[in-house]
């Protein structure tokens, strides 16, 4: 595995018995980089975030990270790997029944012995981070979708991970909280000097915050390239989905029978 | 051409396959809980909070209930015993029936109904809304984490509320029965103290609400944990907490009944 690449998949499959999910993937993510990885709903963005946690294993291939192979590593080895990684899921996930505080100061609690004081200090600094240390003392409830979102970053980056996973984190957020967190994910990238990899199909903020893009369609790496390099991409697929045009190779209907025949047309012509 | 009942035969063969296997995961996922109990030893304070949770706020309806079943208990066997004219054993029989069967046994339907769905419920949502696997990313492992302190909570507490219910119980027969009807309270008390058993009916009662608590905890959190990720998953699996519960509650009460009374 190259020294410069924190992350490196190579060949993998995936398949829910049967039913692939990926197949022969392969990329790289150097260190201290925000790689986006897109594609549309269903096509295996998930999965591969799963399979760099070591959630699943590949069916085939292999998941390097920080050059440990994650299907060799035995449940220590992959907690271990977790420790040093933060991940940011889709609606927050916050913990219900903790404040704002106790969310952020949950994993120093689990996994330090900081005296209380300090780990006071370093929420403080997270919250601030986020911009939102007067909320500290609020419930998840009582958070708006992306108040939610933002103290979920702060618990992702508690112990300063040195990958940060972003699963879909634009979804359903209002153009003021999407910015604010696209901008967040670069800020945080750099100023904390991790590598971040952000799964999304929002493909005009990502665009703007990632150094570069890996395509996914249907379980495969269609394309990649830097965000300039996807913009000019002329490929069908890319081209598609980039621009959001609904016709294209992606099809806009489910697979589904003759329409005349569901409508029952000909009967009513017969009748 | 096959049987025209070979259908149903095939439904009720994958239906017991089904239920073995879910009884397989069950047994794995208690066997998981008691090994992982490490961190609700080494950190009470996360069974202390989860006791606050399903014992102190199940407190109420125990006490409300136990004292309606100690009053009516007081009011039956005080019909039935003048019969005999032995209205004075009045408190042997409230004793005698709370302490043996219906302390443990209605102690345990009302903590199933109220700690037992609450738990899976719970346990359901933090899964639906990814909040476990929130906390397996964070290398936090949610059954020693949010399982076992449960698990122990819902064991401590079931004894201790059965003993509150039987107390209550006591309670309410004696206001019936002495305060109202005008039993003797000399021979309500003392009967009551020579008949009642401590290692017969006592212990063999915390025994039972002991059984008890170990199988409503584990059925109501192996529903949440095992509950699909939906509003209609979560909502089942409530559902099934209550049933399963009740039901297991009366059938373990048959079983530990027969075994720890045959001589009697």
């Amino acid at each position: 595995m190259s020294g410069e690449n924190l992350i490196e998949i190579r060949d993998v499959n995936f398949a829910y018995g049967k039913r692939p999910i990926l197949t022969g993937i392969n990329m790289s993510i150097p260190r201290g980089k925000v790689v986006a990885l897109m594609g549309i709903s269903g096509s295996g963005k998930t999965t591969l975030l799963r399979l760099i946690g070591g959630v699943m294993k590949p069916t085939s291939g292999e998941v390097w990270v920080d050059g440990r192979c994650t299907s060799q590593l035995d449940q220590d080895g992959i907690y271990d790997l977790r420790r040093r990684m933060g991940m940011l899921f889709q609606f927050g996930a916050l913990f219900t029944d903790l404040s704002v505080f106790d969310n952020v100061a949950f994993q120093m609690r689990e996994h330090t012995k900081l005296p209380e004081s300090m780990i006071r200090d370093l929420v403080m600094m997270k919250l601030h981070a986020v911009g939102l240390r007067g909320a500290a003392k609020l419930m998840p409830a009582e958070l708006s979708g992306g108040m939610a979102r933002r103290v979920a970053l702060a618990r992702a980056i508690a112990l300063d991970p040195m990958i940060m996973m972003y699963d879909e984190p634009f979804t359903g957020l209002d153009p003021i909280s999407l910015g604010v967190i696209a901008n967040l994910i670069r800020q945080l990238n750099d100023v904390l000097g991790t590598t971040s990899l952000v799964v999304t199909h929002d493909v005009h903020e990502a665009l703007n915050v990632v150094d570069y893009v890996y395509y996914l369609s249907d379980g495969k790496m269609m394309a990649h390239g830097t965000p300039e390099a996807m913009r000019a991409n002329a490929d069908p697929l890319v081209k598609q989905f980039v621009f959001g045009e609904a016709e294209g190779p992606v099809a806009y209907q489910y697979p589904a029978g003759d329409y005349a025949a569901a409508l029952k047309m000909e009967a009513r012509r017969a009748a | 051409m096959p049987h025209r009942s070979l259908p149903s035969v095939r439904g009720m063969g994958a239906a017991t396959i089904d239920a073995v296997l879910r009884l397989g995961y069950a047994a794995r996922f208690i066997g998981l809980t008691i090994a992982h109990s490490g961190t609700s030893l080494a950190r009470p304070r996360l069974v202390v909070r989860e006791l606050y949770f399903t014992g102190v706020l199940s407190l109420i309806i125990i006490l409300v209930s136990g004292l309606f079943v100690g009053m009516v208990l007081g009011l039956q066997g005080y019909q039935t015993l003048t019969t005999y004219g032995s209205e004075s054993a009045l408190g042997v029989l409230v004793a005698l029936s709370l302490v043996r069967e219906l302390g443990p046994v209605v102690s345990a339907l009302l903590f199933a109904s109220r700690a037992g769905s609450a738990m899976t419920a719970e346990i359901g949502l933090m899964k639906a809304t990814e909040q476990l696997s929130a906390m397996e990313m964070m290398a936090v492992d949610p059954v020693a984490r949010v399982v076992a302190p449960r698990f122990w909570a819902g064991v401590i507490s079931m004894p201790l509320l059965a003993a509150m219910f039987s107390a209550m119980g006591i309670f309410g027969g004696y206001i019936v029965g002495v305060v109202l009807i005008g039993v003797d309270e000399g021979s309500f008390w003392s009967q009551m103290q020579s008949a009642v058993d401590v290692r017969e009916d006592v212990l063999n009662g915390v025994i039972k609400s002991f059984v008890f608590g170990v199988a409503v905890t584990w059925i109501a959190l192996f529903e949440g944990y095992d509950a699909p990720p939906t509003a209609e998953g979560v909502s089942g699996a409530t559902t099934r907490t209550v049933v399963t519960s009740s039901l297991a509650i009366l059938a373990l009460d048959f079983i530990l009944t027969s075994f720890m009374f045959r001589g009697v």
